[in-house]
């Protein structure tokens, strides 16, 4: 097959495999040879295995052959974050603490893709443990943009972001605790949605902040988001943080679900700190949104210059416990010569964590302490139901929210990472979302004078996944943005 | 200077359930190690708990058992300390919204002779947690091995005020709490097999003192008994410490079984920050009225609600209901046996006094028992009847039924047992007995009464052993008047 396949949208490549003019294998092959020609200058995966890739293609073929064919996924390669664990496959987080570690059970997402006859391609690069915006955290490789090689993917799912805007998968899976798949979709031209906190299930995530984590899918189209969305999406039994809510059907929605819409422009994502490029390019599309007859409401959102802090506080709390069980002694890495079993914890986190990992730990442990945990831990948790307050009195007025997705577009590796908090403001506006447990979207609107690819957040309801979906699709349609690709 | 002891226990108890409190693994002891484990149980990555609504519901059932105070919610915290027996280096327990509050223990003391019922009184208990156990450590030479069958295990932490003085309350707070877990069907308590486990804070102040002393922690104390003798030995340590002008630490303390003694594990300084905090995994859990009233239609009979009942109702004495009323299992078999009697008291007796006995000579346990309650029921009707005399049933019949399972009716027709009540051959078998032995009768008619058991027997063997005790004897006293 030719190389233009790469760059085919998941919804394409179906109508291909159920047309019987591509065979998954032939698919899964070409991305291969993708995979090997782009990623030694992106980076994004951390492994790939090709055999097993060709074998699940080969299952699907033989399906497909035999009029078994399991829907709209069945012999598409979807690229998973190395956070989302597969059985027998590795699972590292990109972590020395992991980096030999092989899962013993699917996550339920997995169990999903492959009930849905999807190619699982490969383990994609992260900041490690999820914490990190650039992937610069990875303790294997950098993640570059596809845009620009001198520039970060973004992150934490850089990888699952750059192996999409590379062409190297159609579609993939991140995780996004803070902004972790908004930021990286944003500065790598492509979409990423965070749904709704409960919405898909997180057993078999490798937990960073539990409270605030979510799955979700990268995609070159809103409609290739909304399939993927529909297949990972539902109640599941083994994550009690799960929530018991139908499941409509998001790729139907997309047509169903009709504006005007009314929109809300929350004026505190438009100030200081805001990049002048973004701006514009934000403003064009809510202008755009406004020629089509959608309401603009300028809103409030008082307390959203708390949200960082706040989330700064519960997320390294969390991830200061969850990460206690990363000690050496059983399946992680173990320091060797060891004296007795306070050295073997002490040497083996030493050795197996990176630096941010572990200034996340120390935060947290530090405002989890006795004397401390009302003045933060408990005191954050309030302004936490402030924040998801304002959301939910804004959506009294309006249906979702227009922001930009990261005040500026990718800046150059090595940038940032010197100042842990230049880093952390580049989640300022995606932040929020997770603290209150509602869906975002981020998707392309545009580039600035470099070339570089800008990214439109659109905020919606708990649960509004398909409203959502329906608002970002009505853009995307009448843009050209989304058929923007790198030059690589 | 006199001192006054307090005594505040924690008791882990083990709660049955079918599966782990966070997973679907099965619960076990003895099994071959780390085989009951899964990705949850072993905390590997991306792992998530699920509550066990059974690990609730029993703790729900023991909280209503014990007085306590359910509250509408309760929800799971993490509890963080690294130990390599925790796979998650964090406890998932209850800190702030535990789901008992409050309750309390009815006890027993010890009687002043094993006959003798002793002292009831409540303690008052704190509250109840529910939380998961950990894994077991093995220490070899040179290394340690850690098996987590044992690891999420659903556990009660049931916390008593400080307001125990002797370690014979603490003895009988143990036995107290260990029935009422067997009677509501939550543990056995096998403290052999870790399911039921004991700390104590004990701590000295003079008579009369309000403020309580420094307060030491024992641990490792494996037995009810264990319990009473750490207690005991502490109290002495600390008091000879104080009176000859030591000072007591803060500190938790082992006991060691073997040396009968307790001995320095840490100083409290040494004692972790926790830093406890809602688990982010675990929805906080809503016990609502529904709820509440099937767990509450599940509640059983109290042991000493029990003991005052067999006493009330049957007339039973402290020898009888100290062997019934701990073992469930032997109260059922009585009560059945008591339905179909004309006197339940007789039935506890040849329960308590023979069947036991017999089934421990035998190394049988009561389920094994060829004796039914019918058996038992029946064979008291016959000795009220008049049919068999006691001596019979014991000697002729028991032993037949226990082998056998025969019916006692069926045995006495058999062997023709049959109690003689025909007072024409009887008056004949007493006259020839009064003209053979000139000698009692005339010790009778000097006023020795205690001869006419000799008379008594020489009837009896005469009549092999059928003739009715109570009938001879009537009859031999008219029969001598009348000679007089």
């Amino acid at each position: 097959m030719s190389n233009d396949l790469h760059y085919k949208t998941l919804t394409e490549l179906q109508a291909l495999l159920s047309g019987g003019e591509l065979s998954s294998v032939d698919l899964t092959q070409a991305l291969i040879t993708r995979k090997e020609a782009v990623d030694p200058q992106v980076r994004a995966f951390n492994s790939l295995n090709k055999e097993g890739a060709l074998a699940q293609a080969e299952a699907s073929d033989k399906r497909r052959a035999a009029g078994e064919s399991l829907g709209q996924l069945d012999g598409i390669p979807v690229g998973l974050k190395d956070v989302i664990s597969v059985k027998d496959r590795p699972l590292t987080c990109s972590s020395k603490m992991l980096e030999n570690f092989v899962s013993p059970y699917d996550s339920t997402v997995s169990q999903k893709l492959k009930d849905a006859g999807a190619v699982l391609f490969g383990r994609l690069n992260m900041d490690e443990f999820a914490m990190g915006s650039s992937t610069e955290n990875s303790a294997f490789n950098t993640t570059f943009n596809p845009w620009d090689l001198e520039r970060v993917a973004g992150g934490s799912s850089g990888g699952s972001a750059a192996a999409v805007s590379a062409g190297s998968v159609p579609v993939s899976l991140g995780s996004d605790t803070g902004g972790s798949i908004r930021q990286p979709a944003s500065f790598c031209g492509v979409v990423g949605m965070k749904p709704t906190y409960g919405r898909v299930s997180r057993f078999g995530l490798v937990a960073y902040a539990s409270s605030l984590d979510q799955i979700g899918p990268f995609g070159r189209s809103i409609e290739d988001i909304a399939t993927v969305l529909q297949i990972i999406s539902g109640h599941d039994p083994k994550d009690s943080t799960s929530i018991e809510e139908e499941v409509p059907n998001y790729p139907g929605a997309l047509e169903s679900q009709k504006g005007p819409w009314k929109l809300g422009v929350p004026k505190e994502y438009f100030g200081e700190g805001l990049d002048s490029e973004v701006k514009a390019s934000i403003q064009k599309a809510i202008d755009w949104y406004s020629d089509q007859g959608c309401e603009i409401h300028e809103i409030s959102m008082p307390n959203m210059d708390l949200a960082v802090a706040v989330y700064y506080i519960i997320a390294t709390a969390e991830a200061s416990s969850n990460l206690a069980r990363f000690d050496g002694v059983r399946y992680t890495h173990r320091s060797k010569d060891v004296e007795n079993a306070i050295d073997l914890y002490f040497k083996s986190r030493a050795e197996g964590f990176g630096e941010e990992v572990k200034r996340r730990i120390i935060l947290g442990t530090y405002v989890l302490s006795s004397g401390y945990y009302d003045a933060y831990y408990l005191r954050a948790q309030k302004v936490r139901t402030l924040i998801r307050q304002d959301f939910m009195k804004a959506y009294e007025t309006v249906d979702a929210l227009l922001t930009p997705t990261s005040p500026f577009v990718s800046f150059k590796a090595g940038e940032k990472n010197e100042d842990p908090l230049q880093m952390y403001l580049s989640d300022i506006y995606t932040i929020s979302a997770n603290l209150a447990g509602i869906p975002g979207i981020s998707l392309p609107c545009g580039q600035n004078s470099q070339g570089l690819p800008v990214g439109l957040q659109i905020l919606g309801k708990p649960f509004g996944e398909s409203g959502l979906l329906a608002i970002a699709n009505g853009y995307e349609q009448a843009h050209d943005h989304s058929n923007q690709h790198p030059t690589l | 200077m006199e001192y006054e002891v307090v005594i505040g226990l924690e008791v882990h108890v083990q709660v049955r359930t079918k599966s782990k409190i966070f997973t679907s693994v099965g619960v076990g002891f003895g099994q071959d190690p780390n085989t009951l484990t899964d990705p949850v149980v072993l905390g590997f990555p991306g792992a998530l708990p699920v509550i066990n609504k059974e690990a609730v519901e029993k703790s729900i059932k023991v909280g209503m058992l014990l007085g306590s105070t359910i509250p509408e919610v309760t929800k799971w915290d993490r509890k963080n300390y690294f130990y390599p027996d925790s796979p998650k280096n964090y406890q998932i327990s209850q800190f702030d919204q535990p789901i008992c509050e409050g309750g309390k223990i009815e006890i027993e003391l010890t009687g002043p002779s094993r006959n003798v019922m002793g002292e009831h009184m409540l303690i008052e208990l704190t509250r109840a947690h529910l939380e998961e156990d950990v894994g077991k450590l093995n220490h070899f030479d040179s290394d340690s091995l850690v098996d987590y069958n044992r690891a999420g295990t659903p556990l009660l932490e049931i916390v008593t005020e400080p307001v125990l003085h002797t370690p014979d309350e603490a003895f009988a707070y143990l036995n107290a709490l260990r029935n009422l877990m067997i009677y509501g069907d939550i543990s056995d308590c096998d403290m052999e097999k870790g399911q039921m486990r004991c700390d104590a804070n004990i701590s000295i102040r003079p008579e009369g003192q309000e403020e309580l002393g420094v307060k030491v922690e024992i641990k490792n104390m494996n037995s009810i008994s264990g319990v009473k003798n750490g207690l005991a030995y502490e109290i002495q340590r600390q008091t000879q410490t104080v009176k000859a002008g030591g000072a007591i630490h803060q500190e938790t303390r082992g006991w060691d079984a073997a040396k009968s003694v307790t001995y320095h594990m840490r100083f409290k300084e040494e004692s972790h920050d926790y830093r406890y905090y809602p688990d982010p995994d675990l929805m906080p859990v809503r016990i609502d009225d529904a709820w509440r009233s099937r767990v509450e239609a599940t509640i059983p009979e109290r042991p000493f609600e029990r003991q005052r009942r067999y006493y009330e109702e049957y007339n039973l004495p402290f020898t009888i209901t100290s062997v019934l009323i701990p073992d469930p299992e032997l109260c059922d078999f009585f009560e059945k046996a008591a339905k179909g009697c004309p006197k339940p008291q007789q039935a506890a007796n040849w329960l308590v006094n023979n069947l036991l006995g017999e089934l421990g000579n035998a190394g049988m346990s009561l389920s094994e028992s060829k004796i039914s309650p019918a058996h038992l029921a029946e064979l008291v009707s016959l000795i009220e009847e008049g049919a068999i005399s006691k001596n019979i049933a014991k000697e002729q019949v028991f032993g037949t039924m226990f082998e056998t399972g025969e019916m006692p009716a069926a045995i006495v027709e058999a062997k023709g047992l049959k109690q003689s009540n025909d007072t024409g051959e009887l008056e004949g078998f007493c006259q020839d007995v009064i003209d053979a032995n000139p000698g009692p009768v005339a010790e009778i008619q000097g006023g020795n009464e205690k001869a006419i058991n000799f008379l008594k027997g020489q009837v009896m063997k005469a009549s092999r052993g059928k003739a009715n005790p109570a009938l001879v004897d009537k009859m031999l006293k008219e029969l001598i008047d009348k000679k007089a």
